[in-house]
């Protein structure tokens, strides 16, 4: 009951932020049209819609880092917080409560992607509900990430971490953008240490009905998701004894 | 029984003692205010009191249950309303009260039965279906003090309710907390003196952590050998 009314709390203050339209639903949507519309002039196949349209519901996702930490920020900012952890809450409803409704809206984020890219001229396939399937985890890593940085940042600080370092990082480093074996050389090894190269390339394979040799993506992306959790987790529960 | 039985509650923040060796009985039904000027440990004393942090001595018993043992039974008897506003800025004043019904896992027909009381005693019509966050502060306030008895508390805190409200929102809202005396214990903390002497029933005045003063606002004024309360504050302040 607790993790029912906290959720709808967070899915209602988060939808009806505009920052959601615009960041979250509009500018991936607008970069798919736009690398398009550059592909059909400038043809490359890291644009092509079958390749750019998965890239891009992956970057998408990093927007769920901005908003959920946003959200846990301004909370304890406005002491709202406060006073929810003198009620009855337990700090598991409390994880939950932020947690669970961003998978809803991680999923209609990737939804309109698919449906921009179909729009463009992608064919429909049963591998997009794959493709929304797999996305889970790595939703989960990203909106764990933002618990993480909503924990320890203040607002001002989460808008430049998140919405600027992060949003840069999801999009250099997952090779949407940039064929990274191009690059090569340190560039390359950074990338396929972190999870949003693995991500991305997961989330490729699947849209192309390549299942085979996605484990070694997919375990690094839940290795990842797991570990990030688990921290996101104590930092959550320190500062909810700081306060 | 006592609402409020403290036995040399301590809080130390490293070399500070932010409160020390606190004893104190608030009787049920009453409005008792803690003033102190900043940092005398007012805010420290009332987070301890509500579970949201543990003492380093000492313990409280809030309605027979302690802070210490029993952190799960007092949050279920107590109500907070923070120093800040503590609303949900994107949720209309309805849903807010919603909010709080359903953390304390209210079915429908008592949801609506409770929002419907807390918004006629709040006054709150006229501004149900507006966002919390664009409304003015004085109704941000009245509606964090709703927001608090939601779940019927039997110890109601007030951490300076009425701040950086203009005269006529904080003379509203005196008459709304009057409305709540006697069917809650309820702690105020205060810097208005005029506040604490209109409202409350006893004074608890903390200086460095450690209670100096207690009464009625009558026996500190006479106490002190002062005409006005905020002078018998003062002079109490000073010499403890």
């Amino acid at each position: 009951m607790h993790v029912k009314a906290f959720a709808k709390r967070t899915l209602l203050e988060i939808l009806r932020d505009p920052l959601l339209l615009v960041f979250g639903l509009g500018f991936p949507g607008a970069l798919i049209l736009l690398l398009t519309a550059i592909q059909s002039k400038v043809p490359a196949p890291i644009f092509a819609l079958e390749s750019i349209t998965p890239g891009m519901t992956v970057f998408g996702l990093s927007f769920l880092t901005l908003f959920s930490a946003t959200l846990v920020a301004k909370d304890r900012e406005s002491t709202l917080l406060l006073r929810l952890y003198a009620t009855p809450m337990r700090a598991q409803d409390f994880l939950l409560g932020y947690m669970l409704p961003m998978i809803p809206i991680a999923l209609l984020q990737s939804a309109f992607c698919f449906l921009i890219g179909m729009l463009l001229g992608l064919k429909c396939s049963i591998n997009m509900l794959w493709g929304l399937l797999f996305l889970l985890p790595i939703a989960l890593f990203f909106i764990g990430l933002g618990l993480l940085f909503g924990s320890i940042l203040t607002q001002k600080q989460v808008g430049g971490i998140c919405g600027a370092l992060l949003t840069n990082l999801t999009a250099w480093l997952s090779g949407v953008w940039i064929d990274l074996k191009l690059l090569g050389g340190a560039f390359e090894a950074v990338a396929n240490a972190l999870p949003f190269a693995h991500a991305a390339t997961l989330e490729k394979m699947v849209f192309a009905g390549t299942f085979h040799g996605i484990v070694p993506h997919l375990l690094w992306v839940l290795c990842y998701t797991a570990a990030i959790l688990v921290l996101a987790t104590a930092l959550f529960l320190r500062q909810m004894k700081r306060q | 029984m006592e609402a409020i039985q403290i036995n040399g509650l301590t809080k130390r923040y490293k070399d500070t003692v932010a409160v020390n060796g606190l004893s104190l009985c608030v009787h049920q039904g009453e409005l008792f205010s803690l003033l102190g000027v900043n940092g005398a440990g007012k805010t420290t004393a009332i987070k301890m009191l509500a579970c949201l942090t543990r003492p380093d001595g000492g313990d409280a018993l809030l309605m027979g249950h302690s802070i210490i043992t029993q952190p799960a039974s007092v949050k279920a008897l107590i109500g907070l309303s923070p120093q800040n506003t503590a609303v949900g800025p994107n949720l209309t004043v309805q849903e807010n009260l919603a909010l709080m019904c359903g953390i304390y896992g209210y079915d429908a027909n008592k949801r609506a039965e409770k929002t419907e009381e807390l918004v006629r005693t709040f006054h709150l019509e006229s501004v149900l279906h507006k966002r919390a966050g664009k409304l003015s502060g004085g109704w941000q306030r009245r509606l964090s003090i709703a927001m608090a008895l939601v779940g019927e508390p039997q110890v109601l805190f007030l951490d300076e309710p009425t701040l950086g409200l203009d005269v006529i929102a904080r003379s509203e809202l005196w008459d709304t907390i009057r409305t709540l005396k006697n069917k809650a214990t309820i702690i105020l903390t205060t810097h208005y003196m005029e506040e604490a002497e209109a409202l409350s029933d006893r004074i608890g005045i903390m200086k460095a952590g450690r209670l100096i003063a207690l009464g009625t606002a009558q026996a500190l004024k006479e106490k002190a050998g002062a005409d006005t309360f905020e002078s018998a504050f003062i002079a109490l302040v000073k010499e403890g």
